[in-house]
C-alpha cells in the first residue's frame, strides 16, 4: 500500500474517525460524500468509541499477498456501539472462544507488510472487552432492520 | 402479440420511453474450463470466437465487447479489445474490454446486447476469457481480492472467499445451520458437471465428504467454493433480420444490471442480495414474466450461500430459506428450479470475466435443446445471472425460444 494512500486514511485507520449526518444523524464510518440515509453531504466528524460485538467472523486459511505470516488469521464483521458495521481483523482470540455476540474493543496493530522493504501499514483491529463496561458505554445495539422488498424496488 | 414485443422491451430512461429492438443468438463457442497451460489468453480467446463466428454463418460482428477481470494484474494485459480483435481475425471493428469482477461476462453482454437493440450495429461479438491460472497462490487470491474494497476489505485481508464467508457464517447463525445442510447445491453441480465435457470436474462429490474438505474460509471450505480456472466463451447477437432462415430463434428477452453498497459492511443487510433482486425484477418486468415461467436458471454459484441468497432474491425462496432447496428434487435437472446445469461455478468452473458468458452459452444451448446429457426437458425460457463481489454488481439476463 502506497505511503500517501495510506497517510491520506490516517484518522480513519488509526482513530475511527467517522461522521455523523447533519441532516439525520446517522453514524458513518468510513467517511463516506453521501449519507446512505438520507443523501445529505454535511457531516460532523466524530470519534467512535472503538467498541461493539461481532456480528459475524471467519477464520481465513487461504490467505492474500501481505498477510501469509499471519494465516490462520480471523476476520469479522464488528456492529460498532454507534451503528456501523465495520469489516476488521480479530486479535488476541482463539477459535474456540470466538462467537457471534462477542463484546470487543478496538486496538491499533499492524494490518500488513508488503515485502521485507515493504512498509508496514497500521489499523485497527478488534480484540475480546477484557474489562467491563462503564454505564455511560452500555449503549443498546441496534437490531438489524429489514427493509421489505418491495421499498428496495420502488428506492 | 410478438409483434408489439420492441414496444414491451422499451423501457424508462429520463422519462423518455426508448424504443429498442429484438435482438437474438446467431451463434456461440466455448474451450473447455480448466488449467490450459498449453494455451494463452489470446489462444483460448480465439478457440471460442472462432467457434461462435462459425455458427453464426454468414453474419460478422461490426463490435467485440471482451468481458475480462485481472489480464492486467496477471498477464500484464490490457487493451484486450483490440488486441483479441485483431488476433480473432476482426482487425478494425469497435472493440472494449468490460469489467465489473464476477459479472463481467453478463455486463459485456449488457453491452452488446444494448448496441444491436438500440440499432447502432447488427452484430455484436460477446468474448468472455480469463487466464487465470499462469500465477498460484496468494498473488491470484489478492488479484481475485481487488474486486472487494481495496481500502476498507482488502487492506484488511479479506478476500471474496472471507468475504462469502462472513455472509455464510451470519446465515448459518440465524436459520440454526451446519455446513452439511448447503452440500446438496454442490452436489447438484457436480453431478451436472460430470456429463458437460467442457467442465473443469467432471466427477461426482458424495454430499458425505463435503463438510470434511479443506478449509479456505470457515465455514466455506474447498468443497463450497467454486475452482478459479482459464476459459473463453464467445457469443454472437444479432438484429432479426441477421438470423438465419432455418436457424432456432433465441431471443434476450430481458437484460439488467443493477449496484448495491460496495463494501459488504454497508449493505442494508448482509444476508440480502439487493443488487440480484432488483435486476431480477426489472429482467422480468421486461420480459414480462414470473418466477415460475422460467424453466432453468444459471445463478452466480461461487459460493454454496451465494447459491441460497440468489434463489431468494430471486423469489424462489423467502429469505433465510434458500438453502431448504438444496437437493435434486428442487434444483436437478427435473426439479422444480434446475440451476448450474452445466455444473454451474462449482463443477464447470469458474473463469473470471468469461463465466457469464458460459453462463449465456449454456442457457443458448438448453434453448436449442443442444444440451444433450445435460437438457432440461421442455426448455422455453432461461434466466442467467452474474454477481461482481458477492452481489455489489448484479446482471440479470433472460433468454427465449420463439421456435
Ligand atoms: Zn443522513
Amino acid at each position: 500500500m502506497e505511503v500517501s494512500r495510506n497517510w491520506r486514511l490516517q484518522s480513519q485507520r488509526y482513530r475511527m474517525e467517522g461522521l455523523r449526518c447533519e441532516q439525520c444523524g446517522t453514524v458513518i464510518f468510513p467517511a463516506r460524500a453521501h449519507c446512505p440515509q438520507c443523501a445529505g453531504e454535511s457531516f460532523a466528524s466524530l470519534a467512535l468509541r472503538g467498541l461493539g460485538e461481532v456480528y459475524s467472523f471467519t477464520q481465513v486459511h487461504d490467505a492474500p499477498a501481505g498477510f501469509e505470516h499471519d494465516a490462520p488469521f480471523f476476520l469479522a464483521l464488528v456492529r460498532l456501539d454507534e451503528g456501523p458495521l465495520v469489516t476488521a481483523q480479530l486479535t488476541d482470540v482463539e477459535r474456540e472462544t470466538v462467537h457471534i455476540g462477542m463484546p470487543v474493543e478496538m486496538v491499533t496493530r499492524k494490518l500488513r507488510e508488503d515485502g521485507e522493504r515493504g512498509m508496514l501499514v497500521y489499523g485497527y483491529k478488534f480484540r475480546p472487552l477484557l474489562r467491563q463496561r462503564r454505564p455511560d458505554e452500555a449503549v443498546a445495539l441496534p437490531a438489524r432492520v429489514r427493509v421489505p422488498a418491495t421499498e428496495a424496488v420502488a428506492a | 402479440m410478438r409483434c408489439t414485443r420492441a414496444i414491451a422491451a422499451s423501457w424508462r430512461c429520463n422519462n423518455t420511453a426508448l424504443t429498442m429492438r429484438d435482438v437474438f443468438i446467431l451463434g456461440s463457442g466455448q474451450t473447455a474450463v480448466g488449467e490450459h497451460w498449453d494455451l494463452s489468453l489470446r489462444q483460448l480467446a480465439r478457440t471460442a470466437v472462432s467457434a461462435a463466428l462459425n455458427a453464426a454463418l454468414p453474419a460478422r460482428p461490426q463490435a467485440l465487447f471482451v468481458a475480462n477481470m485481472l489480464a492486467g494484474q496477471l498477464s500484464g494485459q490490457r487493451q484486450l479489445g483490440a488486441l483479441l480483435a485483431d488476433y480473432c481475425g476482426l482487425r478494425g471493428i469497435e472493440a472494449i474490454r468490460v469489467e465489473a469482477a464476477g459479472a463481467s461476462g453478463g455486463a459485456a453482454l449488457r453491452q452488446a446486447y444494448i448496441a444491436v437493440a438500440s440499432g447502432v450495429v447488427d452484430t455484436a461479438l460477446v468474448l468472455g476469457v480469463e487466464k487465470l491460472t499462469d500465477k498460484v497462490g496468494s498473488s491470484v487470491a489478492a488479484a481475485l481480492g481487488s474486486a472487494a474494497d481495496a481500502d476498507w476489505e482488502a487492506a484488511h485481508g479479506a478476500t471474496q472467499p472471507a468475504l462469502a464467508a462472513l455472509i455464510m457464517q451470519r446465515y448459518m447463525h440465524e436459520q440454526h445451520l451446519s455446513l452439511q445442510q448447503f452440500a446438496g447445491f454442490s452436489v447438484n453441480a457436480h453431478s451436472n458437471g460430470r456429463t458437460n465435457p467442457n467442465a473443469m470436474f467432471r466427477n461426482n462429490l458424495k454430499a458425505e465428504s463435503f463438510a470434511s474438505a479443506a478449509m479456505v474460509a470457515e465455514p466455506v471450505n474447498m468443497f463450497d467454493t467454486a475452482p478459479e480456472a482459464d476459459g473463453a466463451a464467445a457469443l454472437v447477437l444479432g438484429a432479426a433480420h441477421m438470423l438465419a432462415p432455418a436457424a432456432a430463434r433465441i431471443r434476450v428477452a430481458a437484460s439488467a444490471l443493477c449496484t448495491d453498497a460496495f463494501a459488504l459492511a454497508d449493505r442494508a443487510d448482509v444476508l440480502q442480495l439487493r443488487a440480484a433482486q432488483q435486476s431480477v425484477q426489472q429482467a422480468q418486468a421486461q420480459a414480462s414474466c414470473g418466477a415460475a415461467d422460467i424453466d432453468l436458471f444459471e445463478l452466480h454459484d461461487g459460493f454454496t450461500i451465494l447459491a441460497a441468497l440468489a434463489l431468494e432474491a430471486a423469489g424462489y425462496a423467502q429469505p433465510g430459506s434458500g438453502w431448504q432447496l438444496a437437493h435434486a428434487g428442487k434444483i436437478g435437472l427435473q426439479g422444480e428450479i434446475p440451476i448450474s446445469t452445466f455444473g454451474g461455478l462449482k463443477a464447470r468452473g469458474n473463469p473470471g470475466g468469461a463465466t457469464g458468458v458460459y453462463q449465456a452459452v449454456e442457457v443458448e444451448q438448453q434453448l436449442r435443446g443442444a444440451a444433450g446429457a445435460n437438457q432440461v426437458q421442455r426448455a422455453r425460457r432461461g434466466m442467467l445471472q452474474g454477481l461482481g463481489g458477492n452481489g455489489a454488481t448484479a446482471v440479470t439476463h433472460i433468454f427465449e425460444c420463439l421456435n
